[in-house]
């Protein structure tokens, strides 16, 4: 069976990509970088919405959980895409979206717009968490001390907050790599589609799938190494003491870990 | 406010709070003047701890008044009627007084000396170099000059608890509220945040403390106030308290910790 695979695309898709490929990565890569982005910034705010004295304000707040994570992604990517310039009446989604030096094409920015205000529902509830697990007294020391609620939150909740946050979040983007490929479905180049369309001339699904699966893998996996290394400097400062890297590599990485664990 | 010396620093006036159906205070009246240490016994549940978040309105008030220094905490009054103060201003009172509470609540992602300068830097804006200097000075009068770089993590109980008697001082309050201040202490410890407070209490800190240690009430009081179901049953001097209390209540409730 495995003498039909045609091992020479494997190769070349893994080794030698041409340059269609390698912006077609490069795609997935930022988008989900700036998608994930979003979706902190939107998680941050809704979460403090949440706890506003305002009641409008948390209102909304759980209007945003609500919706996004009630309704499938990929009918948000298509519904902003096709659909944000016909309800706004105003063209906010353009065919290609002039930043100065670099075009962004319009699907792409709706991708990213889609994939980011969703991943903010997720976000919230987060960041929610993180907020919630740090000792009441925390605040009330802080207040104790003349800080406002604003400055409290700054510089003694979410700093502490962050070492909750930060595995789950790590969790999010290595999801948001893979939910990147979605936009396909509004015509974005990137891995996914870039398979599709190789497949579509010489019907070599195997050998295309496979190898993009590879790539995925690729990018996930370099990715745990820099939430391993994020999470060190983290605890490192909570504790005041010193974890070397390579013990908190070993922590983050699962299979690792379990190779770890076997050994001793 | 006269300009003796004697003026009070606090004045709390009828202070009723409840939570819920429970009423926790029922009209304290307190006037403390400054320089003046005074303890507040009396058994659990008896609205102690309640009354010294009101004071500086980490608890809101149902009615009554409280005044710190002359100003009015945490409301304002609008046509004979108090309202809620905006929370720039609520801050601002805050700042004038210190809190030290049971379980220390230092920040943990701060070294010693971190939590000592965070306030005077990012509330009263004075420069890092200053309030480092200030922030020394400070952990070495509570015995911790050598602890400036160290994490919470790394403290005792009493270390750390110390060092948040150091952070509240940062700020030069008026008047510095202790909440049980030794009770999640292992005995052993206790004596080391005693000492500090008593030091403090000599110089002639404006200092309320709520407390089950009788031992610093004797030594370091100026007066100890007896609370119970929120109410003050009795007010006097320690020798007054130890010797020939006039409550039935305070009697049983010495009794029961002496």
């Amino acid at each position: 069976m495995l003498a039909t695979i045609d091992w020479h695309i494997v190769w070349k898709q893994l080794f030698h990509p041409d340059s269609v490929f390698g912006r077609a990565l490069w795609t997935t890569v930022y988008m989900a970088v700036i998608a994930q982005a979003l979706g902190v910034v939107l998680g941050l705010v809704a979460a403090l919405m949440r706890t506003s004295k305002v009641r409008a304000l948390r209102i909304l707040s759980g209007i945003y959980v609500w919706l996004l994570r009630g309704t499938p992604v990929l009918v948000q990517i298509v519904f902003i895409y096709y659909g944000t310039n016909i309800l706004l009446g105003v063209t906010l989604i353009p065919n290609t979206l002039n930043l100065g030096a670099f075009t962004l094409d319009g699907a792409v920015f709706a991708g990213i717009l889609a994939l980011g205000i969703n991943e903010g529902a997720y976000m919230r509830e987060i960041i929610r968490a993180g907020i919630d697990a740090i000792d009441r007294g925390q605040m009330e020391a802080a207040r104790s001390l003349g800080m406002t609620h604003g400055l409290a939150m700054r510089r003694i909740v979410l700093p502490q907050a962050a070492r909750v946050i930060v595995p789950p979040l790590g969790n999010e983007f290595n999801n948001m790599l893979k939910t990147t490929s979605l936009v396909t479905i509004i015509g974005v180049h990137e891995l996914f589609q870039d398979a599709e369309i190789r497949y579509s001339q010489d019907f070599k699904p195997v050998e295309y799938f496979g190898a993009v699966a590879v790539w995925y893998l690729v990018l996930t996996t370099v990715w745990t190494f820099v939430q391993a290394w994020i999470e060190r400097r983290l605890a490192a400062s909570e504790r005041g003491d010193e974890v070397t890297f390579w013990e908190r590599l070993v922590e983050a990485w699962t299979p690792v870990q379990a190779w770890a664990r076997g050994a001793r | 406010m006269s300009e003796d010396g004697h003026a009070s620093i606090l004045r709390a006036d009828d202070v009723h709070k409840r939570f819920g159906r429970l009423e926790v205070l029922e009209g304290i009246s307190l006037d403390v003047r400054r320089g003046e240490t005074v303890c507040i016994i009396g058994p659990s549940g008896s609205g102690k701890s309640t009354f010294l978040r009101c004071i500086n309105h980490l608890e809101k008030i149902d009615s009554g008044r409280i005044e710190v220094n002359g100003h009015l905490i945490g409301y304002r009054e609008r046509n004979g009627q108090l309202v809620e103060d905006s929370e720039k201003n609520i801050a601002k009172q805050r700042a004038e007084i210190g809190m030290v509470f049971q379980r220390f609540n230092l920040f943990p992602h701060m070294t010693a000396l971190g939590n000592v300068i965070e306030a005077p830097c990012r509330v009263r804006g004075i420069p890092e170099k200053q309030a480092v200097a200030s922030g020394e000075r400070l952990l070495a009068r509570v015995g911790l000059e050598d602890k400036r770089d160290v994490y919470p993590g790394k403290l005792s109980g009493g270390q750390q608890q110390r060092v948040a008697i150091a952070r509240a001082l940062a700020m030069n309050p008026a008047l510095m509220l202790f909440d049980e201040p030794t009770s999640a202490l292992d005995p052993e410890v206790i004596g080391e945040v005693l000492e500090v407070m008593e030091e403090l209490s000599r110089e002639g800190m404006t200092m309320i403390v709520v407390t089950h240690e009788m031992g610093f009430a004797r030594k370091a009081a100026d007066r100890v106030v007896m609370m119970d179901e929120g109410r003050i049953i009795e007010v006097g001097p320690p020798e007054h308290f130890f010797q020939a209390p006039t409550e039935e209540r305070t009697r049983r409730f010495l009794s029961k910790i002496l």
